[in-house]
């Protein structure tokens, strides 16, 4: 199997629905000519031309609208949002219709739409291209939420993204567009939504956590494994609609609990795993249950040492185990 | 505001306790303080205060019923007021229900009878306490290694592994030797294995004869006895003493002891050596501990006393060393009669250092005691019998003399005493007496 990038296991996906389904097309910012700014429709434009990958106005609103009412005509758009940062415009097209339609129409209508947005900072992009926004989105039901942390999972992920009946936010770690490599199954292959994946086993402490900070928490974990801690790291994959027998099932064992996001804390989706744990595993645990995220201010900063305090890194990461394994 | 009444914990290594009769019955009002119920342990027999005034709103245990300490019995309350549903737990009847057994070990019994080597357990987390309960863990017997001394899940885990390696001739014997339902003088295999094995409901063998069930005080005799079998390296050491000079001394005493209130017997004699001896060898009167021997700062006295059939009990002189021969005499007689009347206060079967058993009192010579745990050693007094002895002259001839004898066996805990140290001991206890003056 070839070991790809993630950017390359997004555009795989993305060729192969083009392919396979031709009610699947893409419309975005400078999705068609350019590529897309960080190259992830690549070539899509020369293959499946101007029809199929559609080079939008600077206009979000626009996009996931369009998006929606060609959902409801029967296509399968993929709506790309140049940075997640700019998807606030969409907002009331994603909460108020997307999310609410199928339920309004009792069923009769649904927006079988994917939204991509490259997410999260550690780039230098300051404040305009750096944020992380799942917590909006995983709080709305109707929607799906859907974060990959590796090639392979990115690829099946998107690709069953696509053919979900529901609209399906899906937020690319972009600062892993081209630093996480991994191989991808050849041929037909699907990663179901709602699933998530135990990355690696432990039985000292469980690290929950998905996307850009899940390849820094198997730093971490094997940073700690020097000194002797196994750490079992969950990769979510899906916030939206969460797995929460694999998330119990690993905290019932290890009996100690270390949510991971880059997100800031406060009503971040670190709460709402921590609120899970509280409820139905308080008799099975040993330790108060710990959260790691992003400091509590408006924006990650532009400045390098500035960005440095906010991000997440290994070495945080292993901090925050160690203690949670002394207590 | 509706208040409960619990069973209180009656002594130290008392788990449980029979509600004998209530004093007053739902409906009626009861002043705070005023005496409620009464109940009986394996050590006393006790009134229980109500804790508040008010009606007696419902009486939760019948009399008759055995409950473990810290059960609700009852409540009391304004007419009319309601009951909390939900916080109230539910009685356990140990008589009537067989499968409910007294939340205690061995260990644990070894170490309710000594307040004083608890320590605190510190912050317990919910998985801690789950499975403390699940598995019957003492949890001042489990070491902490988790942030300031806290016991962790996998503390627990190895202390439950270390548990289940120390009994595994226990488990490979079990089906060959007994079933549960012939053993009552073991432990629950529930607390051996820590799970519930198949009930067992007919005995193996079929019995004959007259089946005679063990009173509360003749089960925890039992399981102290075995407990401390299981505990201590028991070794019996055994020398005579001489009584001429102490039967002299109580023949010249015994109406000036009396003319103040004091019956002198023999008891108190031997009690006055075994003070001296102890106050010289202070390794005597401790306690093996897991962090170290602990040597007790005051000498607190048990004797052992017969209450019929039923069993026995061993009131404890408290601070006996401050004691004259008339102080000792006073208190053994006081305790005596009120160990064979069950009258002792809870607080006076409690917190013993040595102990002292009179087996001679039946004709025994020479007996090897069980330690009294926590306890290092036992005192055995054989019965008083004028033998002859050979005693050597003022001018180093031999001759036969006609003396009162004693022999006297000191069991001791090996692990604390060695031999030597032991018979030191023994030989000052032997030395006090044969040159007893007050």
């Amino acid at each position: 199997m070839p070991e790809i990038t993630l950017i390359e296991a997004i555009r795989q996906a993305m060729d192969e629905e083009l392919a396979r389904d031709e009610r699947v097309f893409i419309v975005g910012e400078d999705v068609g000519k350019r590529g897309g700014v960080f190259r992830a429709t690549q070539g899509l434009y020369e293959k499946y031309g101007p029809k199929r990958v559609i080079d939008s106005p600077l206009a979000e609103l626009s996009i996931v609208g369009v998006g929606i009412g060609a959902a409801l005509y029967g296509m399968r758009p993929i709506c790309e949002i140049q940075f997640a940062d700019f998807i606030h415009p969409a907002f009331n097209q994603i909460v108020n219709e997307a999310a609410k339609m199928c339920y309004r129409s009792n069923g009769e209508w649904t927006v079988p739409m994917v939204i991509r947005a490259p997410y999260g900072g550690g780039i230098g992009g300051g404040l305009y291209h750096s944020q992380s926004v799942e917590a909006f989105f995983a709080h709305v039901p109707g929607l799906k939420v859907v974060i990959p942390s590796n090639p392979a999972d990115a690829k099946g992920l998107l690709k069953a993204a696509v053919r979900d009946p529901n609209p399906v936010l899906y937020f690319e770690p972009k600062k892993g567009y081209r630093l996480i490599k991994g191989e991808v199954p050849e041929g037909e292959y699907l990663v179901p939504l709602g699933k998530a994946r135990v990355s690696r086993q432990g039985e000292d402490l469980t690290l929950i956590t998905y996307g850009m900070t899940h390849y820094y928490a198997l730093k971490a974990a094997q940073m700690v494994a020097a000194e002797g801690i196994e750490t079992e790291v969950i990769d979510l994959r899906t916030l939206l609609p969460i797995d929460r027998e694999t998330i119990l099932q690993s905290v019932k064992k290890t009996a100690r609990a270390l949510i991971v996001h880059e997100d800031n804390l406060t009503g971040g989706y670190g709460a709402e795993i921590a609120a899970i744990l509280a409820e139905q595993a308080f008799m099975d645990l040993d330790a108060p249950i710990k959260r790691l995220a992003g400091p509590d201010v408006p924006a990650v900063p532009f400045s390098h040492p500035m960005q440095d305090w906010f991000m997440p890194n290994a070495e945080k990461i292993a901090a925050a185990i160690r203690e949670l394994a002394a207590f | 505001m509706v208040t409960q009444v619990v069973m209180p914990q009656l002594g130290e290594s008392v788990v449980e306790g029979t509600v004998t009769k209530w004093l007053k019955q739902k409906g009626e009002s009861v002043q705070e303080m005023e005496a409620l119920l009464e109940v009986t342990t394996d050590k006393v027999d006790t009134e229980i205060p109500s804790p508040a005034s008010g009606m007696l709103l419902e009486i939760l245990v019948p009399e008759g019923t055995t409950v473990q300490a810290g059960t609700v019995l009852a409540w009391i309350g304004e007419p009319g007021e309601e009951i909390p549903q939900g916080a109230v737990p539910i009685a356990q009847d140990l008589q009537t229900k067989p499968e409910s057994i007294p939340q205690r070990s061995e260990v644990e019994s070894g170490l309710v009878m000594a307040p004083s080597l608890e320590r605190q357990v510190g912050f317990i987390s919910p998985v801690v306490a789950r499975m403390a309960k699940e598995h019957q863990i003492d949890l001042t017997q489990v070491k902490g290694s988790g942030q300031g001394g806290r016991i962790t899940k996998k503390d627990l885990l190895a202390y439950l592994e270390a548990r289940q390696k120390q009994e595994p001739a226990a488990v490979a014997a079990q089906p060959i030797w007994e079933t549960p339902a012939d053993g009552d003088l073991f432990r629950p295999t529930e607390l051996v294995f820590g799970q519930p094995l198949p009930e067992v409901t007919a005995p193996t063998q079929p019995l004959s004869g007259r089946l005679i069930p063990f009173t509360t005080m003749r089960k925890a005799i039992a399981e102290h006895m075995i407990a401390s079998k299981h505990t201590s390296a028991h070794v019996t050491t055994v020398m005579e003493a001489d009584l001429s000079r102490v039967v002299a001394h109580r023949n010249a005493h015994l109406s000036e002891f009396a003319q103040q209130g004091a019956k002198l017997t023999y008891t108190a004699y031997f009690a006055a050596a075994a003070i001296a001896a102890l106050k010289a060898h202070p390794l005597v009167n401790s306690s093996f501990t897991a962090e170290g021997l602990l040597i007790h700062p005051q000498i607190n006295l048990g004797i052992a006393a017969s209450v019929g059939e039923e069993g026995l009990i061993v009131p404890v002189i408290k601070h006996a060393d401050s004691l004259s021969l008339l102080g000792l005499a006073r208190a053994i007689n006081d305790l005596a009669q009120r160990a064979r009347t069950r009258q002792l206060k809870p607080d006076e079967v409690r917190g013993g250092t040595f102990t002292i058993t009179n087996h001679g009192v039946g004709g025994s010579l020479f007996a090897t005691p069980i330690i009294n745990q926590p306890q290092c050693a036992i005192l055995g007094v054989g019965v008083i019998q004028k033998r002859v002895v050979v005693i050597e002259d003022e001018f180093g001839n031999d001759a036969l003399a006609i003396r009162p004898m004693v022999y006297l066996s000191l069991t001791f805990d090996h692990r604390i005493l060695d031999g030597a140290a032991a018979d030191a001991f023994l030989a000052k206890v032997v030395e006090r007496l044969e040159n007893f003056s007050a």
